[in-house]
């Protein structure tokens, strides 16, 4: 079988690893901001996060292209100051997955975090803990069911990730060629039995990655249950 | 204990405002405050735990400042070193009994293990009778235990008084009786200040050395007597 077609899918499980690594602590951190903080602009701050899921990803990679491209605010002054270039790179293409795969990670947090009674945060603060206990010994633990749903929605969001990816990421094979991407470009050439084993080996990851969520979830409510 | 309280607190919810403007001092060893459903008393009793944050005031424990608004004193609640039982208890549901009661004797970022052995958390399972059910949940607990379990974890640190939100408003009226019983005959046998709130007058006339009386956020004039309260 095509070997490239194994670089794909390395590659499109990296990326969407690492995008999935960052929303995790993005997505918490902001989650428990919204669910427990009271400040000004705190449901437009949400609605801003949440445009992401709505919006074109094709317009999302445009506004990346603004931001992180050669000529971007951001973008330029990453080049001047370090040489650093994400266009066109694999690195890109996680900035990409975690900027579409994000609001997954954010509603499921806050919905997780709102649903913590602040009871038991209040009652572990006079047994003596510091914030950060409190968030790691009750809030966190009694939230993460829900955090976890969502955190693997965001990975098979940030799996199947294509339009704002090809933006900023391109299409090099080997480099920046994610399945997705892939099988698009198979299709486009013509390569007929390329694309049947891309898209096999995409479908068949998906389910592999939907029973071990299932697996997982189960383990987890067992655990709770025990 | 002497127990200084000033205090003033506005609270906005749900398009509410709510004053709490209490001012009182008790040098007695068993406080019960009572008042009405609604009349400030939870906040009152989370603003003495410092879980809840006056606007401006004193309160004083012992003649030791916690808070003082004036001289920007704000101790946080895991330093006041009260036991709180919470109306509804508050039990850390994923953790079973053992873990509940140990939970503030461990510090750090990580709770204490399922069988962790803490000798003061195997002295209170057995003083309250609850060796038997110490690797089961919150949820497998029968209210009573709950609230053993409750007064345990908030008893095992050794704090310098206890707060008591409504303790047995959550029970069922048999229940309550055997519960006000046992209640008692700990206080007796430890020793140890106490604060209580509630809207029970059963409570107050059993509990209160010295009783005070709270309506809508202002400490009044107490009852006499249990009597005079069920006339309220």
């Amino acid at each position: 079988m095509d070997s490239s077609a194994w670089i794909a899918l390395a590659l499109s499980l990296k990326v969407a690893g690492c995008a999935t690594a960052l929303n995790l602590v993005l997505g918490v951190g902001t989650g428990w901001l919204l669910a427990r903080k009271r400040f000004p602009g705190r449901e437009l701050l949400d609605a801003a996060l949440t445009l992401p899921m709505v919006l074109p990803p094709t317009v999302l990679g445009y506004y990346l292209l603004v931001v992180i491209g050669k000529r971007g605010w951001l973008g330029a002054w990453l080049y001047e100051t370090f040489g650093m270039q994400l266009i066109f790179t694999w690195q890109g293409a996680v900035i990409a997955a975690t900027l579409v795969a994000f609001p997954l990670v954010l509603k499921a947090a806050r919905a997780a975090f709102e649903g913590v009674d602040p009871q038991l945060e209040r009652a572990a603060r006079v047994l003596g803990l510091g914030e950060w206990a409190v968030f790691l010994r009750v809030t966190l633990p009694m939230a993460w069911n829900g955090i976890l749903a969502g955190v693997l929605l965001a990975f098979a969001r940030a799996l199947g990730e294509f339009g704002a990816t090809l933006m900023v990421a391109g299409s090099i094979p080997g480099k920046t060629q994610t399945l997705s991407i892939a099988v698009y470009e198979a299709v486009q050439a013509g390569q007929d039995s390329t694309a049947n084993t891309l898209v096999l080996i995409t479908s068949i990851t998906c389910i592999a990655v939907l029973l071990s969520s299932g697996r997982l979830s189960q383990a987890r409510s067992a655990k709770v249950m025990r | 204990m002497s127990l200084d309280v000033n205090i003033h607190k506005r609270v906005n919810s749900a398009g509410r405002s709510f004053e709490l403007d209490v001012h009182f001092r008790t040098d007695a060893r068993r406080t019960v405050i009572y008042g009405p459903s609604g009349a400030g008393k939870s906040l009152m009793l989370q603003a003495i735990a410092g879980l809840l944050r006056p606007d401006s005031g004193r309160i004083a424990f012992d003649g030791e400042a916690l808070f003082d608004s004036d001289a920007a004193v704000d101790q946080p609640a895991r330093a006041r070193g009260f036991g709180y039982l919470f109306q509804d208890y508050a039990l850390f549901p994923l953790l079973n009994v053992r873990q509940n009661i140990g939970f503030g004797l461990q510090r750090g970022w990580f709770n204490p293990g399922r069988h962790a052995a803490q000798e003061a958390v195997d002295r209170w399972l057995h003083a309250f009778e609850l060796t038997e059910v110490a690797a089961l949940r919150p949820h497998e607990l029968s209210g009573g235990q709950c609230q053993r379990t409750a007064l345990a974890r908030a008893l095992v640190n050794e704090p310098r008084a206890l707060l008591l939100d409504e303790p047995f408003s959550a029970l069922d009226p048999e229940l309550r009786g055997r519960m006000r019983d046992e209640l008692q005959a700990l206080l007796d046998r430890i020793d140890i200040p106490m604060l209580m709130i509630t809207h029970d007058p059963d409570d107050l006339s059993r509990f209160g050395e010295a009783r005070l009386m709270l309506r809508d956020g202002r400490i009044v004039e107490p009852p006499r007597s249990a009597a005079a309260v069920a006339n309220l």
